[in-house]
């Protein structure tokens, strides 16, 4: 039953759905243990179909998938026995308390009884709910929630922690405080992180390697740094100072790089320009802009790059049409 | 403790006592927390039964009537129509999970399917136990005289008990299968016409109208009240014992088997 294997392997993995298009589209990944895995991409990409299937509440239609050394259709008690998993949504009862959940935790987890109480209170304090304990959910904020699920989610000290964007919907101290969390579980206990999130900021902070994905299918895979070395070179952002004068300005960038869609008076440059050079030219063509900035690639050029289309306009597109799970 | 320490092992039958207790705990507990769930079972079978027995008392005149007392004759209507609420209660909290995501929480955990539907049901025949320790508390206080005695009132318990439990399996399959609250709430009214063309006011060979006496005698709601009424005002009637525990038996095998397989349907984990 013990198995030192914390990794996550997949290969070929498909979910289809009846009348459905494939939410899952033959996916290989391989998250090594202790490492903290970032699946990025929009709404509806498949990240969350990803998720039920690797956590063993969804059987996949095609392809295999090893968790912590288990394979999730055959040896599915194994693989829960190993794994802790925070949903979508917490999925919490508003009519019972903090403690309340933990104990039914901890009972149906198996804990011994002598254990149950104090295994209750080492993750109330972990997660700061301590004060909160004894208060229904129903009066909990969203950020409590969340870390309650991620207190329940490690009642029985998983190997690999499967987080299926455990901060949407947070403000931004919540957030910190739950990626504080997270890090610390991978560095100083050694589990084993998959983390689906559609912020681009959370992948960069959090993740060792980031696993981009788009309908079904991952599009890019490694570390945020070296997918934006991939890209490469720096974007100009700019604002004309009068509207009038967009089309000649955007005419122009195009002489210093490619340009980057989506309505925005911006390019990729070309290598060997700076922005000096696009100040230069645009003063030169008697053009004045309110505002120009030059941004490093960011994992929003990476998705950009990959897949034609900002990750901000992707999920848009993706809510205006009907989805499976994301 | 680093995170990837194991407990100790524990044997399979104090791991699976430990999880039904978590899943009865925690139903009991929302119920009790949810006054507005938790007194409507009590109060109304009660108050219908008063308004009942105000209305028709005269009946007892009928020639054959079985009692003198319009209310104990009633008294076992409460019994049945406790447990029709016991249904609701059941499915709605379940259907919640199935909505809410927190059944896929449970299938996460080590739990067996059989603990949760034991559990959950453990936790409505407790309650359906308080509701049948509340409705003879009633009817002592009104003056009805149970005439199977002490031994008759225990029985009646155990009556109660394999009733909830049967009506909560229904409950927890109508949950199951559709997955929403509203569904199960739904079929509330459906399962009400099946009490009132029982022989919930009259007995049935003293339905005039042909076509409520067939419905009745078919209906085996008839049969569940018939075997609580004989212990109340007939004393030890083995044929109305029979016949209300062989079906009250039937309905919860039934209901049980339906949930079960609704339930290995609805937690799809491999």
């Amino acid at each position: 039953m013990v198995n030192a294997d914390n990794s996550i392997v997949v290969e070929g993995l498909v979910r289809e759905f009846k009348k459905g298009p494939r939410a899952v589209d033959g996916i290989d990944l391989r998250v090594e243990p202790g490492e903290i895995y970032g699946f990025l991409g929009p709404n509806g990409a498949g990240k969350s179909t990803t998720v039920l299937m690797l956590t063993t509440l969804l059987p996949p239609t095609d392809g295999t998938a090893k968790v912590a050394g288990y394979d999730v259709v055959h040896e599915g008690p194994q693989v829960r026995s190993m794994i802790g998993a925070a949903l979508q949504e917490a999925a919490l009862d508003n009519l019972l308390t903090g403690r309340d959940h933990l104990r039914l935790q901890t009972m149906l987890q198996g804990l011994p009884r002598k254990e149950r109480k104090a295994r209750g209170e080492e993750l109330l304090i972990r997660v700061g709910l301590t004060e909160a304990a004894d208060r229904k959910v129903g009066g909990y904020s969203g950020g409590m929630k969340r870390r309650l699920d991620l207190a329940l989610a490690l009642v029985h000290r998983p190997r690999v922690l499967f987080l299926d964007e455990p901060t949407t919907g947070l403000d931004p101290q919540s957030r910190t405080a739950l990626w504080d969390e997270v890090a610390r579980l991978a560095r100083e206990d050694g589990v084993t992180v998959f983390l689906t999130t559609q912020y681009l900021e959370e992948a960069d902070v959090l993740a060792d390697r980031v696993g981009i994905i788009d309908h079904g299918r991952i599009v890019a895979e490694g570390t945020p740094a070296a997918l934006k070395a991939e890209i490469g070179r720096p974007s100009v952002h700019a604002i004309p100072e009068r509207e009038t004068d967009r089309a000649r300005i955007a005419s122009l960038l195009a002489q210093f790089g490619d340009p980057l869609g989506d309505g925005d008076l911006a390019v990729r440059l070309h290598g060997g320009y700076g922005l000096a050079d696009v100040v230069r030219g645009v003063d030169a063509e008697g053009l004045a802009l309110h505002d120009v900035e030059l941004r490093a690639p960011s994992l929003d050029d990476v998705f950009l790059a990959k897949t034609g289309r900002t990750l901000e306009g992707a999920a848009e597109a993706e809510e205006s049409a009907p989805q499976p799970a994301g | 403790m680093s995170a990837t320490e194991v407990f100790a092992p524990r044997s399979s039958v104090d791991v699976l006592a430990t999880q039904i207790a978590a899943v009865a705990g925690r139903s009991i507990r929302r119920t009790l927390r949810q006054p507005a769930l938790a007194i409507p079972p009590l109060v109304f079978p009660v108050a219908l039964m008063f308004v009942n027995a105000a209305g028709l008392e005269p009946s007892t005149l009928l020639p054959g009537f079985p009692t003198d007392s319009f209310l104990a004759f009633a008294l076992a209507v409460p019994f049945v129509q406790g447990a029709l609420f016991a249904t609701m209660n059941a499915g709605t909290d379940l259907a919640r999970d199935v909505q809410t995501g927190f059944l896929n929480r449970l299938s996460l955990t080590s739990m067996r399917g059989s603990s949760l539907l034991v559990g959950q049901l453990a936790g409505i025949v407790v309650l359906g136990l308080i509701q049948s320790v509340f409705y003879i508390t009633v009817g002592l206080v009104v003056g009805v005289d149970f005439a199977a005695g002490i031994g008759g009132i225990a029985v009646l318990l155990v009556f109660s008990l394999v009733v909830s439990l049967g009506f909560g399996a229904l409950g927890s399959f109508l949950a199951l299968r559709t997955g929403t609250g509203e569904a199960v709430q739904g079929m509330f009214p459906l399962l009400f016409v099946f009490l009132f063309i029982s022989s919930m006011n009259t007995p049935r060979d003293l339905i005039a109208v042909d076509w409520f006496r067939f419905a009745a005698t078919v209906n085996p709601v008839s049969y569940l009240i018939e075997c609580v009424r004989s212990l109340i005002i007939e004393g030890w009637d083995g044929r109305a014992l029979a016949l209300g525990f062989g079906i009250a038996v039937a309905i919860a095998v039934l209901s049980l088997s339906l949930a079960s397989w609704a339930l290995r349907e609805r937690m799809t984990r491999t």
